[in-house]
């Protein structure tokens, strides 16, 4: 199990060292010579207004909350595809992974379109809300 | 130490858990809220590598989802809209009363965690035998059909989390709205 994530620690320690060694070149082999222009957060870009530390609209919070209940949502839907295969029949699934006739069943189905139906309900209310409208 | 698999998990753990607490060290003591949440990002980073070490890697694919992805993004924007990152804004959370509640909550988290460290094994319920290289599929069976009106629930207590949302932060027509509210720079 754990040499599984072998890859994983090799592609961290590239990372590291890739980052160390570009921050490092660039501070050893560079010649600073700021001027006003290289100083501004975005080059040739449009000049800052304001402070970006400003109250920002409730706006963006709405939009987060609800990309966090989608997303949570999202996340149930992946083990249900798993699984669902096993879901949908109510006998052992025969050595190809087919569930043998008659056995099928729309339990796996109707389990997640309860779920769904349920959070659809949620859905049309923000829509018919005009949460998802910017003004 | 050797090269066994046990010495490479007790390193894992060691590694990870060590850059957890000093992330969480971290996070409490800085002083920009911006900053405190990035370090409350590594924490929850390194939680997700010790759900790896547990042989649990879609609870820690969840936790980086869900707790270093999304909860995240609401902290920031708390903060966002909150106004916390002046100095003369922000809250002075060294007040004899507030150490005070830090304190009692803390010592109720460190009775806690003794308590559920002392609790017999027997009292937790066993880990589903992993299948193969498929580690999703116990937890996805387990949630599907033993604990499935659990999850059906879970889907009123997201509709309750939407309408909520929805309720608080939208304003309901024009009309409704008062004097003109300065709507932040990029409105």
């Amino acid at each position: 199990m754990a040499s599984a994530y072998l890859p994983v620690l090799l592609l961290l320690a590239f990372v590291i060292a890739n980052a160390g060694l570009i921050i490092g070149a660039s501070h050893l082999l560079n010649k600073r010579r700021p001027t006003p222009e290289k100083l501004q957060p975005y080059e040739s870009g449009i000049a800052p207004l304001g402070d970006a530390r400003d109250r920002f609209s409730v706006k963006f919070y709405l939009v987060a909350m609800l990309f966090i209940v989608f997303d949570i949502e999202t996340v149930f839907l992946v083990p249900w595809g798993v699984l669902y295969r096993e879901l949908s029949c109510v006998m052992p699934r025969l050595a190809d992974g087919a569930c043998p006739a008659g056995a099928v069943s729309f339990f796996g189905l109707g389990e997640m379109l309860v779920f769904m139906a349920i959070l659809v309900v949620g859905f049309v209310y923000v829509w018919k809300k005009g949460a998802l409208q910017w003004d | 130490m050797t090269w066994t698999a046990a010495g490479v998990q007790l390193a894992h753990f060691w590694i990870f858990g060590a850059i957890a607490i000093a992330s969480a060290l971290l996070f409490v003591t800085r002083r920009s809220p911006v900053a405190a949440a990035l370090w409350l990002v590594n924490t929850m980073f390194c939680l997700a590598a010790l759900y790896v070490l547990l042989e649990a890697p879609f609870v820690g694919a969840v936790q980086v989802l869900v707790y270093a992805g999304a909860i995240m993004v609401v902290f920031l924007f708390v903060v966002m809209l909150l106004n916390l990152g002046r100095d003369d804004a922000r809250l002075d959370l060294r007040e004899p009363g507030v150490r005070g509640a830090a304190l009692l909550v803390g010592l109720l988290l460190a009775v806690e965690l003794v308590v559920a460290s002392r609790t017999p094994a027997e009292a937790t319920a066993p880990l589903p035998a992993a299948e193969g290289t498929n580690v999703v599929a116990p937890v996805a069976r387990a949630l599907f059909t033993e604990h499935l009106v659990a999850f059906e629930v879970t889907s009123v207590l997201l509709l309750a989390a939407i309408v909520g949302a929805v309720a608080l932060a939208r304003r309901e027509s024009p009309a409704s709205r008062g004097p003109a509210v300065p709507e932040g720079p990029a409105a």
